[in-house]
């Protein structure tokens, strides 16, 4: 994800200081990856230097964090391009899934039992997802349903490709 | 709770808290072998997927935990007893005292309204009608179906009607859910809400659920699944986190 984007999106509801910033972005993003201070400061010295951002006031102290910033009239353009602009989807044609199983079939490794564990592992982790849905509140529940149908689309692969190993076998061996 | 039937009472924690158990299940329809070994054992108020591709094996497996179908070898023993020790009608009077069932199609009787449909299985287990059906509404409310109690099952839509069987089944206060697709019917987003039903009333009255679903998210509200392929049945809770 575009954390710049995401981070200049925040400042059009109003400014902010750099660590009102982070606690936004992770409150409404982060779930489990939180943002390094460092990041923020850097991002907004970037944004700074391109005119997106600009300082609106500093408190007396010392840090980066004192420094309160506003988005300009060009902060806002980009913001307003990148919402319009549709996301790439992802075909995952390069998945390491695929590249494992192949692998494992051409040193005449057991690709079933490749695929059974790797099967589970998913299985555990749409379990966990699953248990933080049903006791999260609608924004968890989306964020978690998202990530449940990529797994899921992840895991019929996997049921996909148990189907036709033998077939794949004889052809990655050929 | 149970025992409103001639079987005779047994430990159901007798064998090191095992409530329901497999071992060695076979069974064949003339040359089709159906199922071809299965060895796992559930604890009460486990939540247990059976996962597979279509025609794998999955209901007889469920069919046969459930004292349906005999095996050809093998057996199901359930809170200390051999089902195949059991006669016929004792093994019927245990369904209907410690089992409870959500087929597909909800299977409900379309002459009784959802209500008398939810409070059959009491009703049959010899609870009298005003207790049976006061118990089944507070399970048709807890299900959110209780707005349909007077319509009969084809007055109702398929969510609402999975609803009131999922309803019948916990009302008997079983001891085992034997569930064959209880989403196969409903849409994603009923599927999960009755899954999410379904397993928390399970939790609450610590009843074994024995869950037959294709689907992953479906099987996400599972504690761990049973995947069978080409009639054998394997426990896979082992294997996340191996690699
Ligand atoms: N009563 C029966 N008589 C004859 N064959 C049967 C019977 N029940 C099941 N079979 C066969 O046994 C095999 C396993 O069937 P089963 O119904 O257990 O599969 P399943 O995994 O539940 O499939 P699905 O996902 O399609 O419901 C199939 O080949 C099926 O045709
Ligand atoms: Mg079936």
């Amino acid at each position: 994800m575009s954390i710049s984007h995401a981070l200049l999106g925040l400042l059009e509801t109003g400014p902010r200081h750099g660590y009102d910033l982070k606690r936004t972005f992770d409150a409404k993003f982060g779930q489990d990856r939180p943002l390094h201070y460092g990041q923020v400061y850097s991002t907004m010295s970037r944004l700074l230097k391109n005119g997106l951002v600009e300082v609106e006031g500093i408190e007396p102290g010392e840090g980066p964090e004192r420094k309160r910033y506003a988005i300009t009239d060009a902060g806002i353009t980009d913001v307003q391009q990148w919402l319009a602009t549709p996301e790439k989807p992802e075909p995952y044609l390069q998945s390491t899934l695929y590249t494992k199983l192949v692998l494992a079939l051409l040193t005449g490794r057991d690709g079933a039992a490749l695929l059974d564990v790797q099967r589970a592992e998913h299985l555990r982790l749409m379990r966990e997802l699953t248990r933080r849905k049903t006791e999260g509140d609608l924004a968890d529940q989306l964020i978690c349903d998202h990530a449940l149908f990529h797994l899921e689309a992840d895991l019929r692969w996997l049921e996909t490709a148990a189907a036709r190993l033998d077939k794949l076998a004889q052809e990655v061996r050929a | 709770m149970m025992s409103t039937g001639t079987v005779p009472a047994a430990d159901p924690t007798a064998d090191t808290g095992v409530l329901l158990s497999a071992n060695g299940l076979r069974k064949t329809y003339g040359t089709t072998p159906a199922l071809d070994g299965a060895d796992f054992a559930i604890r009460p108020g486990e939540i247990v997927a059976v996962m597979g591709p279509s025609g794998s094996g999955k209901s007889t497996l469920l069919h046969c935990l459930a004292g349906i179908v005999p095996p050809d070898e093998g057996q199901v023993r359930y809170a200390g007893r051999e089902l195949s020790a059991l006669s016929d009608a004792e093994r019927s009077a245990l369904r209907r005292s410690d089992f409870g069932f959500v087929f597909q199609f909800g299977q409900l009787v379309p002459e009784l309204t959802c209500l008398e449909n939810a409070a059959l299985p009491l009703r049959l287990a010899g609870t009298r009608r005003k207790e049976a059906e006061a118990q089944a509404a507070r399970w048709l409310e807890r299900l959110e179906v209780d707005d349909v109690r007077h319509h009969r099952p084809g007055q109702v839509s398929g969510g609402q009607g999975q609803r009131v069987a999922v309803a019948r089944a916990l009302a008997g206060m079983p001891r085992v859910v034997f569930a064959d697709e209880p989403t196969g019917a409903l849409d994603s987003h009923n599927g999960e809400r009755v899954m999410q039903l379904l397993t928390e009333a399970a939790r609450e009255t610590q009843a074994a659920v024995v869950l037959v679903t294709h689907e992953s998210r479906v099987a996400a509200y599972s504690d761990r699944e049973i995947v069978v392929r080409d009639g054998r049945a394997r426990d896979m809770s082992a294997m996340a986190g191996a690699v």
